[in-house]
């Protein structure tokens, strides 16, 4: 590895496990802006960043933190995520945001919104409500309003009132955004050898904290330097696509296990936040109702969101054949309801198209692996033994 | 000298020991005993006020030597030769009813004679046990007992080419019986008057001993606590919560104390106490029991250390190993990958030692914190590792704090017990009057 | 135990005998649905809207009930067995697996005749994010068309016009359409408002029953005894004249309770001497639901009030269902379930009920299966506490599953409990 590499996902992996958010801290120091903290899995940054603010994503604190007051707020059967939100809370962590955004993911998520609201009763906390009806005049309207309602809250702290013309630039830069983490993937598609996942996963992390102009620079050096990089050779490995993993992050350790298990993750639902709007936003017109059209009609078949018309695990499949995946792996948090409400019925739809698939739990702070390596490297053995 | 002394009891049935603290009228304690729980928590709960009334005796023999240049050593001789005497007679029960299963099992002679080699092996290891310096790894006849005769039949057996198991069975099927034995109301005076023969004692001292003795022990009250109170052969008007008995027990050996940590075998809980020892709130582990001392039994016995070898050990580590799961059904898996990884033995455990502090650490906080006095109970305040890893976050998470550990912390809600006893008193006498 | 006392008094009670006549009534219709022709749609209660399906003569059959009564009947170990080995997750709700697994089981219903399968599922997604996912399984196991009611959350704890217009346009573009289609009948808004007026008629009585627990001694157990006080008004009864009936009878019944003095009835028989009163927060347990409720009787603690006893509708608010309204009152009721009001709404509610009612104490008893109820309840304890001054209580249970009832450690909890009120009454 060059050190030039090297020396770019060091940079990475301290932004992307920043749990003391020093960077934002810096940020705000230097461009006097403000900072909007927002839980996975999806927020529409577009907006926070045509009225000036940094969108930094709070996506726990992995296995980088020792939980002490978090515990004491949940009981043993909910997820570990919000332990850690609360503990970076508590710790004071968080107070360089002013603001945070709990997007509607599951009731755990929702309820964290209040009660962030009670321990953080002088900072903007707002839930982000988003249709589960996609029709632009009911859902469409609605969240709209939502939207109008989040940008007049953001200028209430001080941000610039949103103007077409910002969100228009905003949309334009996040296109490009979306057309280099596209590019990533789909290198990693092609020849995984050369951009192994649990690198990308850093290289991503660090784009929930960076403004989105340094992460396309990141992303165009990261590309750059993997595509000369000739040291990396394909090795036998299943392909094989992760799934379930959208809000609460694995740790790292276990993105290494399923690659030293012998996999190629070829997709994942990890850091989705950048891939949630599937292609580009247009620009010309009313660029909030681009905005709001895109979310309605053009994302990701995310478990949180509900299927209207279309088939259970119809999507799930269709990735696994553009990715050209051999195999699944089924890989939520524990206690995770989309997630594990949803994985019955994309098994159903999964095993109907022949794909093998395998599953595991974990949490964001899991500390073994050995029974995962275990079974990953099981099924990647029988993948290759059988393709 | 008095004749009668009249006394209140608190009895708590824990899920591994069962607790007795005596106090006199004044609130002294007298006596405090400790046994096994079993099965049967009658015999439990009288064994335990037979052990504490036994302690009692003692200590008023003490006092009558009190000032005396070899008082300590006339106690320790008598405690002894005490210990022995009650010793021999339940390995005497125990070899009859091994004796008695053979039979029944219609064992060949071999049999017989392979159990009256290992029971010859055990009187000798008897004598040995309670001898000045002599190291005993329990205070319970069946730990005692039991690993004398696992090392015994282990040779026996070996030798004479018979079934280990087979022999091993026999044992735990008759301690079973042993234990389901109540105590009986003249073994005390039995136990001594052996004690006394085989003690060769002079014979003021004697007969100063034989007087002290001779005080009847009347009981005038008790209140049964703990995880098995509901089993307890008591009242219900008798009868309080363990969570009670701890605060205000906590409370009379350290007055300061505002919050108690009480890490058992099966749970953990967080008590916050008022300036009466009078609790305001409390909390408990969940119906998950990771974080409890039944997970340091786990790592013993997956390490195939004793429980109170496991502290010391982690106290020599000098780069902890970050362990994120107290749960006791990963305990042994996590372990072995940690070992299989490289890591050293004293670093897992401190990690282990520091997961189990930490969720301690969560129920403490959600029972309020600790502002002030902190007093820590429980099989687990024991453990030295355990005890500095607590020292150590709380005051990296609440600051200086006095952190009280009393050597006798495991009798903390039998005391509160007790002393809630000597209060009905007062409640029964002015509903009386 | 001799045989009278077995029999509680409130079985003699008039209003007794008309809710089970109405339940009996209700599932012998949905059993012979197929031979008579009757639709019905599968809803939840949270949010439902029990007066607008029967507008268009639509049975409600609520999976949650059947889920409940499966498990006092006690299939619910069996049933959430089946859907555990079907790949259903041992950490998601057992509503669901319970309800899933008496699908499989031949859809047997609580009077033992077989539930018709639905015409309509009607998706009214208030307050649980699994009531989502719930339905998606569903649909995968029937043919039926889905009406989907999104209702939005009052996440800054209160109700917007954008979010009200969003409901009713729902109503008016997607749910309504779809009744029309299922039943074969018009939209009858004079209909709906009549049903509306009755709804309207009944929930005054129903608040006058809940709000008889602020009397000393409380007349009535808002907990154990209220859930079936609120059974037909949460079902499939609001909006019906048997609903106004039952309602104006059981608040007599109550009124005369008051009039003499008396404390609630429990299974044990007439609660002698109140010793605590307590406000509960969260579902109860179903499948020790007798034992559990023991465990309060036998120590004389009283539900004063619970949070509960509002999932399918918080009226002591004020709220009504209005006839001049009919499609926006509808709406308000969906947003204003408990389970679709923020913490800090919750927290208000709760140390209110409190002081208003006179209690010793909030208790939660929080469910391992619903983290819209569960999820932040440790932070509600702590801040009832801080504004009541007064001392709260946690227990964990689950609503069918039981392998997460231990009575036990309840126990244990609860008289500690008890206990500590009582030693810090008396100092």
């Amino acid at each position: 590895m060059s050190t030039d590499l090297q020396t770019l996902l060091q940079e990475a992996e301290e932004l992307a496990f920043d749990i003391d958010s020093s960077y934002v801290k810096a940020w705000k120091e230097k461009t006097g802006g403000l900072a909007i903290g927002y839980l996975p899995i999806y927020v529409p940054r577009e907006l926070l960043h045509a009225q000036g603010c940094l969108p930094v994503g709070v996506l726990g604190a992995g296995d980088n933190l020792e939980i002490i007051r978090g515990d004491a707020y949940y009981q043993s059967y909910i997820c570990h995520l919000p332990r850690s939100v609360i503990e970076l809370g508590l710790t004071g962590r968080l107070d360089c945001m002013d603001g945070m955004l709990f997007p509607a993911i599951c009731d755990v998520i929702r309820n964290l919104s209040g009660m962030w609201k009670m321990m953080a009763p002088e900072k903007l906390s707002r839930y982000l409500d988003v249709p589960q009806n996609f029709d632009p005049e009911t859902g469409g309207l609605f969240y709209r309003h939502e939207l109008e309602e989040l940008s007049a809250d953001l200028v209430k702290l001080g941000a610039r009132p949103l103007t077409d013309e910002a969100l228009r630039a905003s949309i334009e830069v996040y296109n490009r955004h979306r057309v280099a983490v596209q590019s990533l993937y789909r290198l990693r598609q092609d020849e995984p050898w050369k951009v192994p996942s649990s690198e990308l996963y850093l290289i991503l992390r660090a784009g929930v904290i960076l403004p989105v102009e340094e992460h396309l620079e990141m992303m165009a050096s990261y590309e750059a330097a993997v595509r000369a990089d000739t040291t990396r050779k394909p090795m036998d490995q299943a392909r094989v696509l992760l799934t379930g993993s959208f809000c609460e992050q694995p740790p790292l350790g276990l993105i290494k296990t399923l690659e030293r298990s012998g996999c190629y993750i070829v997709d994942d639902d990890l850091i989705q936040v950048h891939r949630w709007i599937l292609s580009s936003i247009p620009t010309e017109g009313d660029p909030l109702d681009n905005l709001v059209q895109a979310f309605l009609s053009d994302t990701i078949d995310s478990p949180t969101r509900y299927i209207d018309d279309g088939v259970k695990g119809a999507e799930l499949v269709q990735r696994v054949k553009d990715s050209r995946a051999e195999g699944l792996l089924f890989c939520a948090p524990s206690f995770c309801d989309p997630a594990l409400l949803d994985q019955p019925m994309a098994v159903t739809a999964v095993e109907k198209a022949g794909i093998p698939w395998t599953s595991f739990l974990f949490s964001e702070n899991t500390g073994q692996f050995q029974v995962i390596r275990e079974q990953a490297g099981t099924f990647a053995d029988s993948i290759k033994l059988w393709s | 000298m008095v004749s009668t002394i009249e006394y209140w009891v608190g009895i708590d049935l824990g899920s591994t020991t069962t607790k007795a603290v005596v106090l006199n009228q004044a609130g002294d304690t007298l006596g405090c005993g400790i046994t096994n729980s079993r099965s049967n928590y009658d015999v439990a709960c009288s064994v335990s006020l037979a052990e504490a009334l036994t302690d009692a005796r003692f200590s008023l023999i003490a006092k009558e030597f009190a000032g005396q240049a070899d008082s300590k050593a006339i106690l320790e001789r008598l405690e002894l030769a005490f210990k022995e005497a009650q010793f021999r007679e339940q390995l005497a029960d125990l070899q009859q009813i091994c004796m008695g299963l053979l039979e029944q099992r219609k064992a060949p002679a071999v049999y017989a004679e392979a159990l009256t080699e290992i029971f010859n092996g055990m009187e000798v290891e008897a004598h040995d046990l309670h001898q000045h310096g002599a190291n005993r790894r329990s205070d319970f006849f069946r730990d005692l007992a039991g690993a004398s005769y696992l090392s015994l039949a282990e040779k026996v057996s070996r030798d004479a080419d018979l079934s280990f198991e087979q022999i091993v069975g026999l044992y735990d099927k008759a301690i079973l019986e042993v234990e389901a034995r109540m105590p009986d109301g003249e073994s005390f005076r039995l136990h001594l008057d052996s004690a006394l023969e085989c003690g060769g004692f002079d014979e003021p001292i004697r007969a100063t001993i034989t007087k002290v003795a001779a005080i009847d022990l009347v009981q005038s009250g008790s209140v049964g606590t703990g995880y098995g109170r509901a089993r307890l052969p008591f009242d219900k008007a008798q009868i309080r919560s363990e969570i009670l008995c701890h605060g205000l027990g906590a409370h009379a050996m350290f007055p300061g104390t505002r919050t108690v940590l009480d890490i058992g075998g099966q749970d953990t809980k967080a008590i916050q106490v008022d300036a009466n020892g009078i609790v305001t709130s409390f909390q408990m582990n969940d119906r998950c029991a990771a974080g409890c001392g039944r997970y340091l039994g786990y790592i013993a016995d997956e390490m195939n250390l004793g429980l109170h070898e496991l502290g010391p050990m982690a106290q020599k580590s000098k780069k902890c190993v970050k362990i994120n799961s107290t749960c006791t059904v990963f305990a042994g898996a996590e372990l072995r990958e940690r070992l299989s990884l490289g890591e050293k033995r004293e670093d897992i455990l401190a990690g282990l030692h520091r997961a189990i502090i930490l969720r301690a650490m969560s129920i403490l906080a959600r029972s309020g914190g600790i502002d002030n006095e902190f007093t820590f109970t429980g099989g687990v305040a024991k453990n030295p590792a355990a005890v500095e890893a607590l020292a150590k976050l709380i005051k990296e998470n609440y600051g200086e704090r006095t952190v009280n550990i009393s050597p006798t912390s495991i009798y903390t809600g039998a005391l509160g017990a007790a002393i809630f006893a000597l209060r009905g008193r007062d409640v029964t006498g002015e509903e009386a009057a | 135990m001799s045989k009278n006392q077995m029999t509680p008094d409130v079985q003699k009670d008039s209003s007794q005998l008309k809710q089970k006549q109405m339940i009996a009534e209700h599932y012998t219709r949905l059993a012979k649905a197929p031979d008579t022709g009757e639709k019905n749609a599968y809803t939840f209660v949270p949010g439902n809207l029990t007066e607008l399906l029967r507008s268009f003569d639509l049975l409600p059959v609520l999976p949650e009930i059947n889920a409940l009564q499966s498990s006092m009947r006690g299939k619910s170990r069996e049933y959430i067995a089946i859907a555990e080995k079907l790949g259903h997750s041992e950490d998601v709700c057992t509503y669901v697996k319970c309800d899933l697994g008496m699908m499989k089981s031949g859809n047997v219903g609580p009077t033992g005749e077989r539930l018709p399968d639905p015409d309509l599922l009607l998706l009214s997604y208030t307050g649980c994010f699994t009531f989502m996912k719930w339905f998606e399984i569903l649909r995968e196991e029937y043919d039926a068309p889905v009406a989907m009611l999104h209702v939005p959350y009052q996440g800054d704890g209160v109700i917007t016009d954008s979010m009200r217009k969003y409901v009713v346009d729902q109503l008016k573009t997607k749910v309504i359409p779809v009744m029309e289609k299922v039943s074969g009948k018009s939209y009858d808004e004079d209909r709906l408002k009549e049903m509306l007026t009755r709804s309207a008629k009944a929930e005054d009585d129903l608040v006058a029953v809940l709000e008889s627990g602020k009397n000393t001694p409380s007349p009535i157990d808002a907990y154990f005894g209220g859930v079936y006080y609120i059974g037909p008004i949460f079902t499939a009864f609001r909006g019906t004249q048997d609903a106004v009936d039952y309602y104006e009878a059981l608040r007599s019944e109550i009124d005369e309770r008051v009039r003499l003095g008396k404390g609630p009835v429990t299974p044990e028989g007439e609660m002698k001497e109140e010793k605590y009163r307590i406000v509960v927060e969260g579902p109860p347990n179903w499948t020790s639901f007798r034992k559990f409720w023991k465990m309060f009787s036998d120590e004389g603690a009283v539900v004063v009030t619970s949070s509960y006893t509002k999932v399918g509708g918080v009226y002591d608010n004020g709220f009504r269902h209005d006839p001049d309204r009919p499609l926006e009152s509808l709406a308000e009721y969906c947003m204003g379930c408990y389970t679709n009001l923020t913490l800090p709404s919750r927290v208000d509610m709760l140390a209110k009920y409190v002081e208003d009612y006179n209690a010793d104490g909030l208790l939660i008893n929080s469910i391992k299966s619903c983290n819209s109820f569960s999820a932040g309840q440790l932070m509600i304890l702590r801040e009832v506490e801080k504004r009541t001054g007064k001392p709260g209580g946690f227990i964990e249970s689950d609503l069918v599953d039981p392998r997460y009832f231990s009575a036990a450690n309840i126990k244990n909890r609860l008289e500690s409990w008890f206990q500590m009120i009582q030693q810090r009454r008396d100092g």
